[in-house]
């Protein structure tokens, strides 16, 4: 049956989300007009509106949760994104997986800052929520799916499926409902996935905070006390996308097979330049608040802040990437209200901005090197920079459209090799940005002049320059361009460990922000530098035999071949494949899955052998989804098991094909990373022309390749699944077939029932085999066999060492807790000038 | 002059090299004839051609083979002007690559006979298209 009321209530709850949202900006226009007397009133009924609102907002997204939860596939957004096999928190990632499931995530989250910010704040509450509550009325819109004449207005995720698609299903039932979903992409099924998403957007929503404060300044000529309250929402909004972009960094690199964690993709670009300018932002309000400079630069980043996410939001949203990206991108037809949206608040804040703008105090006076302005400054223009480098080539594919809207052509593509493109700016930036950082930290803590700052630059200098020559000799770093990178990332961690001492000696943790973050920097940037400089791909053929005799031989082959069981040369390992593993719940290790036997319910198998302690023959064991296959591959060296890895690859139908995680040796000093890139099908095998044997019990033959022994045959009392009967005559055949270091036994049945014979082969899927045995003949005392050929089980797999990536890891965390603790102290100043009545 | 202008002339200057490097690093949508022209001018930079995978009378994929050691591929690819091509691939065949109903090869020729692609990007049928709803299940 059919189940309209959720997907009504949901669709009912959108409309009424985005006209309460209207209405709330009216009725904080109001109270921001309003005289003394009307006030109090409108300012009621402004937070009953937004109130309204926001309950409206949580239930859009409770009734799409609802949807998918109770697996109701008559939606087709349940259809679309979830299946009946996943487990509840992969729901959960199902529900943003679609496009307006993110924009619901994201309103979600706006509404929830909306909220904070009127309990938080007295006098900036009316132009601020105005700000808000327009911007909930454009994303709201996002999932309208009204449709007027030939416009329409945004994509509801309330549609029914028969609406949704013209299956000709529908027109013989319109009551048809799916059994099951065509569930979530694979590659989202990570637990990385269920909390980057709303780990990012909770940073693109709080970017409007200090956007919405700027315009509350602006509008009510307040141009330079809107930087107070603001200030900690720009630290926890960089600190917010920060950690979104670590978290989505360290999904690909744990779940995508593209090897590394940064690929320059234009959708890690559409959240890394917002990034840095909201970073270069919080540099230059800092600055204002110390010394009353840079107060127009300030206001410029903290309105590009907002518009590049708005920005990428549309890059990554409108389809218009197309061609240039590997994530494929659904246009949804929103292009022109996401252009509409930014355009509308682009305008808005340049206008505002233009004219307040010979009202907004500069200093006169030229900031002198040795002050930090200066150098604060410096700073946040190679920030700038860096985004501007960054940005421009991520948008030709919007330049094309541009071009081709005016009837144009434009045939401009990104740079062919984006790594290496945009490394070779990144890097230098980055180097200028470490520097700028282990020099401007010490003006900030006291007034410097020339002589001061060498005596207090000596020391570390020295000391870094010491540790970097002990890296760059233990390490063997040759390379001039990353000897750089070492010495700077050195000098800023020890400069800024200095100043870090410094602060805990004479005042408080609180003060600690700063320094804290520059030395994740520093750290981060040498773990880049090794990690992606010296990570070594370890997985090439040794083999010494070549396939083909071209030039394609020059090419270098960066994946392995490894047929099961045989030992295979890479570098300083012996790898092995061992077959195919699977995880059933409650067991710790992974099963092979061989001994596994689907029931044909969902996620479901019985054991065909005794594992361990966990399950015996027969039972019954539950499968964490079915469709994944954990490939065993054994390191070894000198002979002995080393450790083995299991990467994971699923076999997807309905999402096109092989989907591949890859699993990494974790040591201290390094990652050995590995995938497999392709693997054998044998769901339905080609096999070969039929082989017959004829052999003696004791007798030693070949099959194909495989030295066989054939040890005997029995005589059967009974048969497992089969019934036998008073005068049947069944015998079983015993095979030991030896493949490299392992034995298999097969066993194939024959059964004599009424002179009928019957036969019951084995399969044996790991060496593709199928062996039946076919006649027995006693005068000869010979059996025969019939075997057929398909292929060894095999895995194309890539292995990648590399080297101090947790210095990488540990970068970050060190950074976000720099940023968590600004958050602290800036947030702790606001709140005690707003209870003193100054704000 | 001030330090103020040398830093506003120093933004200029490194803006510009951004912008000049910027166009010059740039790629370009080709189609095989005038990828073929380029080379035959000297130019080996690498380009990007838009087109389909070859498919038979019945609508299957033609014209994959793949390595004895499976680690590389040639396939047949048909640009948007009709101009097929044998391209060849350093990779394992991608998961979804019969499926893409349409690729971009990022590459150079080699010679007239093989076009060799750094990378592919593909574009799959996406799933808010799909029309046919299995009725499995029924």
């Amino acid at each position: 049956m059919i189940n309209t009321f959720v997907g009504n209530l949901g669709h009912l709850m959108t409309i009424v989300a985005f006209v309460s949202a209207l209405v709330t900006a009216y009725a904080y226009f109001q109270y921001f007009r309003a005289n003394e007397i009307e006030k109090a009133s409108w300012r009621r009924f402004s937070r009953i509106s937004f109130y309204i609102h926001t309950v409206s907002t949580v239930m859009i997204a409770f009734s799409l949760f609802e949807i998918i939860y109770n697996h109701r596939y008559e939606y087709f957004y349940a259809y679309s994104h979830s299946s009946k096999a996943l487990p509840v928190h992969y729901m959960i990632s199902s529900f943003w997986e679609g496009q307006e499931g993110a924009f619901i995530l994201w309103a979600f989250w706006n509404v929830i800052l909306g909220v904070i910010l009127i309990h938080t704040n007295k006098f900036w509450e009316a132009p601020v929520m105005i700000v808000f509550a327009l911007v909930q009325a454009f994303l709201i819109s996002m999932i309208m799916g009204v449709v007027i004449g030939d416009l329409k207005i945004g994509s509801s995720p309330f549609m029914l499926l028969r609406d949704a698609t013209q299956a000709p299903i529908f027109e013989l039932n319109p009551d048809f409902v799916p059994e099951d979903g065509t569930g979530l992409n694979p590659l989202l099924q990570n637990i990385w996935m269920v909390i980057h998403p709303p780990t990012l957007f909770l940073g693109y929503a709080s970017t409007l905070i200090p956007f919405a404060f700027l315009i509350g300044g602006l509008v009510t000529k307040r141009y330079s006390e809107w930087i107070r309250p603001a200030l900690p929402w720009a630290i926890f909004s960089a600190m917010i996308l920060g950690m979104g972009i670590i978290m989505g960094a360290y999904w690909a690199y744990v779940t995508l097979n593209f090897g590394g964690y940064w690929n320059w993709d234009p959708v890690e670009n559409a959240v890394y330049v917002p990034w840095l300018i909201l970073v270069a932002s919080i540099h230059t309000m800092i600055t204002f608040k110390k010394s009353a400079t840079a107060l127009k630069t300030s206001i410029v980043l903290v309105i590009m802040s907002f518009i590049l996410v708005l920005y990428a939001t549309f890059l990554v949203r409108s389809g218009v990437l197309g061609d240039a990206s590997v994530h494929s991108f659904t246009d949804l037809g929103l292009s022109g209200q996401l252009l509409i949206y930014m355009l509308f608040f682009l305008v808005i804040a340049v206008f505002l901005a233009a004219r307040a703008w010979k009202h907004i105090p500069t200093s006169e006076k030229e900031a002198d090197v040795y002050s930090r302005e200066f150098w604060i400054f410096l700073g946040a223009v190679t920030l700038g920079l860096m985004a501007f480098q960054v940005i421009l080539p991520t948008s030709i594919p919007a330049w094309n459209a541009l071009v081709e809207s005016f009837g144009g052509i434009s045939n401009m593509a990104p740079p062919a090799d984006q790594v290496e493109f945009y490394t070779k700016f990144q890097l230098w930036f980055a180097v200028a940005i470490a520097l700028l950082t282990s020099v401007g930290q010490f003006f900030w803590w006291q007034k410097i002049d020339k002589k001061a700052l060498k005596e207090a630059l000596v020391t570390p200098y020295i000391v870094s320059v010491l540790i970097s020559a002990a890296i760059i000799v233990l390490a063997k770093v040759y390379d001039w361009k990353y000897i750089i990178i070492v010495l700077a990332g050195t000098f800023t961690i020890v400069a800024n460990a200095v100043i870090l001492a410094k602060i805990l000696k004479k005042s408080t943790f609180k003060l600690a922000g700063g320094s804290l973050a520059h030395i994740g920097l520093g750290m981060i940037l040498i773990g880049i530098m090794f990690s992606s400089g010296y990570s070594d791909v370890i997985s090439i053929n040794m083999s010494g035999l070549t396939y083909s005799n071209s030039w394609e031989d020059e090419m270098n082959k960066e994946h392995v071949l490894l047929w099961i069981n045989k030992p295979t040369q890479m570098k300083d390992y012996t790898v092995i494949y061992r077959g195919r593993q699977k995880k059933v719940v409650g067991v710790p290790e992974y099963v092979p899955a061989k001994i596994l036997e689907s029931t044909g319910n969902v996620n479901e198998a019985i054991a065909l052998e005794d594992f361990k302690d966990h399950f015996k023959k027969g039972d019954v064991v539950k499968i964490v989804l079915e469709e994944n296959d954990y490939f065993k591959i054994d390191y070894l060296q000198n002979e002995t098991l080393k450790f083995s890895l299991s990467p994971m690859s699923q076999f997807n139908e309905g999402m096109g094909g092989l989907i591949s995680s890859p699993d990494s040796k974790i040591y201290l000093n390094r990652d050995l990373y590995t995938y497999v890139a392709a693997m054998n099908d044998y769901e339905d095998p080609e096999w070969k022309e039929d082989e017959n044997y004829e052999v003696s019990p004791g007798e030693q033959f070949h099959i194909a390749d495989f030295v066989t022994y054939f040890d005997g045959a029995e005589v059967l009392k009974e048969i497992e699944g089969y019934q036998l009967q008073e005068g049947d005559v069944a015998v079983k055949a015993k095979l030991r077939v030896l493949d490299y270091d392992t034995e298999k036994l097969l066993e194939p049945t024959f059964i004599i029932r009424n002179n009928q014979v019957g036969k019951l082969p084995v399969i044996d899927t790991e060496l593709g085999l199928k062996v039946s045995l076919e006649n027995i003949l006693p005068e000869q005392n010979k059996f025969v066999f019939k075997v057929n050929q398909y292929q060894k089980d095999y895995v194309v797999m890539k292995a990648i060492v590399k080297p101090y990536i947790n210095v990488l890891w540990i970068g970050t965390i060190i950074m976000l807790i720099g940023f968590s603790v600004a958050i602290f102290r800036r947030f702790d100043e606001f709140q005690k000038m707003r209870d003193k009545g100054l704000e | 002059m001030k330090k103020g202008h040398i830093i506003g002339l120093g933004i200029i200057a490194i803006a510009i090299v951004i912008i000049m490097t910027s166009i010059g690093d740039a790629s370009s949508y080709e189609s095989f004839n005038t990828a073929w022209e380029m080379k035959e001018d000297g130019e080996d930079k690498a380009i990007h051609v838009v087109g389909q995978l070859k498919k038979d009378a019945t609508g299957q994929v033609s014209g994959i083979e793949v390595r004895e050691d499976k680690t590389s591929f040639t396939f047949l690819l048909v640009d948007n002007d009709g101009t097929e091509q044998k391209v060849f691939y350093n990779e394992p065949v991608p998961a979804d690559f019969q499926r893409s109903e349409q690729v971009v090869v990022i590459g150079s020729y080699r010679d007239k006979e093989i076009f060799v692609a750094d990378k592919i990007l593909m574009k799959c049928p996406s799933k808010y298209q799909e029309t046919d709803v299995q009725a499995a299940g029924m």
